[in-house]
């Protein structure tokens, strides 16, 4: 069953078009980043699943309750979604104690205690009820900040770019604490962040923005290894894009030679497109003969960054092996996977 | 903004818009309606020396308070020199002084029996006026001046944080490139806060077109003096309301000529402030000179009015410390008070709508409150009269129609009339004030209230109101303290043997006599401090 269900939403701004008809479904308990460059639109999108957006055109509901829409419209106090700003938010004139509280209706003092003592405990700031924001460090913030989200129980819980603010050697850690508060609770998010790798670690689906519009919608891995097209093959990673033209059902001719596919290619024969490599799907060994040649090294860790030349055209590669040197000569073969041809760009 | 706020509360706030704006409409109206005869001929006879003395008085102080200010600005915030720390603050004082008691002052020191004259006379063995030249205070170079010496402090104010604002690198490169410090002051210094002196210069303006004390007790005729003289004297509202709107048209390109200045004042605020360490360490002879302007300065400005003021109060304390001034004191409290809490609420209410309301439309009305502190306190006592008078006939012909005795002047004989021509006239402080604190308030604060379930009112209450607690109380002492001080809507506006301190110290000084309201007048110059304190810590902590 769906919580979330976005149908053909329309907004704009000034006779600016910022969100051109956009569709997105979320199911319960499912965490999904809406990503993409900034002024893309996916802050305004959750702004307008919060209400505090106009759409022009199309329905938001949660739960089948609509809530933008058909010249309806339930305002943001009565929506029932929590929200977690990139400034975190917090009220600077009260407490951690009330900041957590604020939202949380209709309980008796007893229950507010335990519900308090309940969410410190999630967030593991137990003992410091009684301090007020700017006595916290930015982390402590962010807990509060989510503590007092979740407080109130939402139906779907909203962060707008939450980990910008907190430092990275510290980011990793806090996203995957987070992710496993909402995961227990069994809670649905939308998760905005213009930084793929951020997406990754956080969300279960990922919705990837270009213009007001999503352009692909899935798992992490479905389009890091199978994009739609080539704005979002670049935008998830680096890749190598190779003039290509398919023979058969299976084979596509490029310039490293004939390539054969794990998974049959939808294509007719004779299409012309552009073929994706990502650096780490090109094997990369050292072969005096070899008609490539290494003209830039990178030592990154755990592997090693070769830029190699095959005649004119130059190949990003990224492989285990960082024992080849600068200048040597190499021969470089594509690993067996399920190709993706790309529609050539406008 | 709150998407679908409920309309009641953008009603709310533009009826209040208009009724703060009736007194301007009033004007208006009344300068379009064909004239009388008062009008045609003041118009023939003395209505242009009476503009051209307002324009000249308003050139010759903006020149002389530019003068007066600039040196001090820039040595305060450039140049290390003995005593920079307490003139800082100190060159603020003669805010704090009504230029009509300045103007007795010096009116008593410079005049022919003042101990100036009796001194030279002395001195030189001259006889009588024929003997010496000795330049009339009570000229308009002379109000002119008494004007410039209480209002250099805008432009001193603002030129000061313009200098301190701007950044040392550029200070550094002009300085590489081969500026002089004097050059670079030119060049650089100057330019730069050219949209700050502007801003100054036009607040000086507007003060002076106000003034009403200081021409009068001078009998230098300004528009001012014509539009309470016309009214008191001739009676005459629609004549006087044809003044102000001539008046009206001279502040209002006042203000346009401003905006025009400001429009690119962002770009130089911008900039990293200036480091301590980046004053120019003056030469011993060259850091005595700045001490030396700037002492005298104050010395003129402030402490000299100031000294004779206290001198008048301590020879004279039995007879001014009487039931009179404890009345008058009262009255000007709770008419002060009453006004500074009315305006808060009204600015709480107008900003509340402004935040909230998704409606482009909904920004108008806290402008148009806004536009009431342009209004002089004369013209605004007219714009005023205008409407009260004419709901004080309906009333009254109400009344009669149903054979009963009407209630008189209700509205506009009432100090009700003084409560709204104050409110008119201050309510844009306390909607500044307001306005600043909610900037400070980060609109995902509201968002995140909204989205836990808060509806406005209590947004309002529960999250607004406790984060603009400082800029209200701000806004209320503000308010309060102009309510002390103003004297021209006071004069026109009170009720039949109503007085507060201003009128009171007016009274004695235009009878010739401040030694007996000399503790009065010492009670305004004290309230008046309150708000320089304020406003130099919240520059400093600005800077």
């Amino acid at each position: 069953m769906s919580t979330l269900k976005i149908e053909d939403v329309h907004s704009d701004y000034q006779g600016l078009v910022i969100l051109n008809g956009l569709s997105l479904n979320i199911q319960r308990g499912e965490i999904a980043a809406l990503l993409g460059p900034s002024g893309c639109g996916k802050t305004t999108l959750l702004r307008a699943i919060a209400g505090l957006q106009p759409i022009s055109a199309g329905r938001i509901s949660i739960n089948k309750r609509l809530l933008s829409g058909d010249e309806h419209f339930v305002p943001s106090e009565q929506r029932e979604v929590g929200m977690i700003f990139q400034d975190y938010a917090l009220f600077p004139h009260l407490t951690v104690a009330d900041n957590i509280l604020f939202g949380v209706k209709g309980l008796t003092s007893a229950e507010r205690q335990a519900r308090l003592t309940e969410m410190l405990a999630l967030v593991k700031l137990d003992g410091l009820e009684k301090r007020y924001p700017h006595e916290l460090s930015g982390g402590q913030q962010q807990r509060v900040s989510i503590a007092r989200a979740l407080a109130y129980e939402p139906e779907l819980l909203l962060l707008d770019e939450p980990f910008s603010n907190i430092d990275a050697k510290v980011r990793n850690e806090m996203m995957l604490e987070i992710r496993s508060i909402l995961k227990q609770r069994d809670v649905s998010a939308i998760f905005v962040t213009h930084s793929k790798d951020e997406a990754f670690v956080f969300a279960d689906k990922l919705a990837l923005f270009n213009q007001g519009a999503i352009v692909q919608y899935g798992c992490a891995e479905a389009l890091y290894s199978a994009p739609a097209d080539k704005y979002v093959a670049e935008f998830l990673g680096e890749g190598n894009y190779l003039a290509a033209q398919v023979v058969d059902g299976f084979t596509v001719s490029t310039p490293l030679g004939m390539l054969v596919s794990t998974a049959p290619m939808l294509f007719d024969v004779g299409h012309k497109g552009e073929l994706l490599l990502r650096p780490e799907q090109i094997d990369i060994h050292a072969n005096g003969q070899g008609d490539g040649l290494i003209v830039e090294r990178r030592f990154l860790g755990s592997n090693c960054y070769y830029r190699v030349l095959v005649g004119t055209q130059g190949y990003d590669v990224r492989s285990a092996k960082n024992d080849l040197a600068l200048g040597e000569r190499v021969h470089l073969a594509v690993i067996p996977h399920s190709l993706v041809l790309l529609s050539p760009a406008e | 903004m709150i998407l679908g706020f409920a309309r009641r509360w953008s009603l709310i706030s533009y009826l209040i818009a208009v009724i703060l704006t009736l007194p301007l409409l009033a004007i208006i109206v009344q300068a379009a309606v064909p004239g009388e005869a008062i009008f045609a001929h003041l118009l023939d006879t003395v209505l242009p020396t009476y503009i051209f003395n307002t324009l000249a008085l308003m050139l010759c102080v903006c020149i002389g308070a530019v003068v007066l200010a600039l040196p001090a600005a820039w040595c305060i915030a450039r140049c290390d020199f003995p005593g920079r720390q307490l003139f800082q603050w100190a060159l603020l004082l003669p805010l704090a002084m009504p230029a009509y008691v300045v103007a007795y002052v010096y009116t008593d020191l410079l005049d022919y029996a003042g101990p100036i004259q009796r001194g030279i006379r002395a001195v030189f063995g001259w006889q009588s006026p024929q003997d010496y030249y000795f330049p009339d205070v009570r000229t308009l170079m002379g109000a002119a001046v008494m004007l410039a010496l209480v209002l250099f402090p805008y432009i001193y104010l603002l030129a000061r944080t313009a200098f301190m604002e701007q950044s040392s690198s550029l200070q550094h490169a002009a300085r590489v490139m081969g500026c002089s410090p004097w050059q670079s002051f030119w060049r650089l210094s100057l330019p730069m806060a050219r949209p700050a002196l502007a801003v100054g210069a036009s607040l000086v303006a507007m003060e002076t077109a106000a003034d009403f004390a200081t021409v009068s007790y001078f009998s230098v005729p300004t528009l001012t003096t014509a539009v309470y003289d016309t009214w008191l004297g001739y009676g005459s509202l629609s004549a006087a309301a044809k003044l102000s709107a001539i008046m009206l048209l001279v502040i209002f390109c006042m203000i346009g000529s401003e905006r025009f200045a400001r429009r690119k004042q962002k770009l130089f605020q911008k900039q990293a402030e200036l480091n301590e360490r980046d004053r120019y360490p003056l030469s011993a002879p060259k850091a005595w000179l700045a001490t030396f302007y700037c002492a005298g300065l104050l010395l003129l400005a402030f402490l000299l009015p100031f000294g004779v003021l206290v001198s008048y109060a301590w020879q004279y304390f039995e007879v001014s410390w009487n039931h009179e001034f404890l009345q008058y004191s009262i009255n000007s409290l709770y008419i002060a008070l009453l006004v500074a809490l009315l305006t808060a609420v009204i600015a709480i209410v107008l900003m509340f709508v402004r935040r909230c309301s998704p409606r482009r439309s909904d920004l108008l009305p806290s402008r148009l409150a806004s536009t009431g502190y342009a209004l002089p306190g004369t013209v605004l006592a007219i714009g005023i009269l205008v409407p009260l008078t004419y709901m004080d006939f309906t009333i009254n012909d109400i009344y009669a129609y149903f054979d009963r005795q009407g209630p008189g002047l209700v509205l506009s004989g009432s100090i009700f009339a003084l409560i709204f021509a104050f409110s008119i006239r201050f309510v844009a402080i306390a909607i500044g004030s307001v306005e600043s604190s909610y900037k400070r308030i980060s609109p995902t604060l509201d968002m995140a209230s909204i989205t836990m379930g808060l509806r406005p009112n209590a947004l309002l209450r529960k999250v607004h109101l406790p984060l603009l607690r400082k800029g209200i109380f701000a806004g209320v002492l503000l308010v309060f303290i102009e309510c002390m001080k103003e004297l021209p809507a006071a004069l026109l506006l009170r009720p039949v043997g109503f007085e507060n301190l201003a009128t009171y110290v007016f009274q004695f000084v235009s009878d010739e006599q401040l030694e007996h309201g000399a503790l009065a007048a010492i009670v305004i110059v004290l309230v008046g401090f309150i708000p320089l304190i304020y406003l130099n810590r919240s520059l400093e902590h600005n800077t």
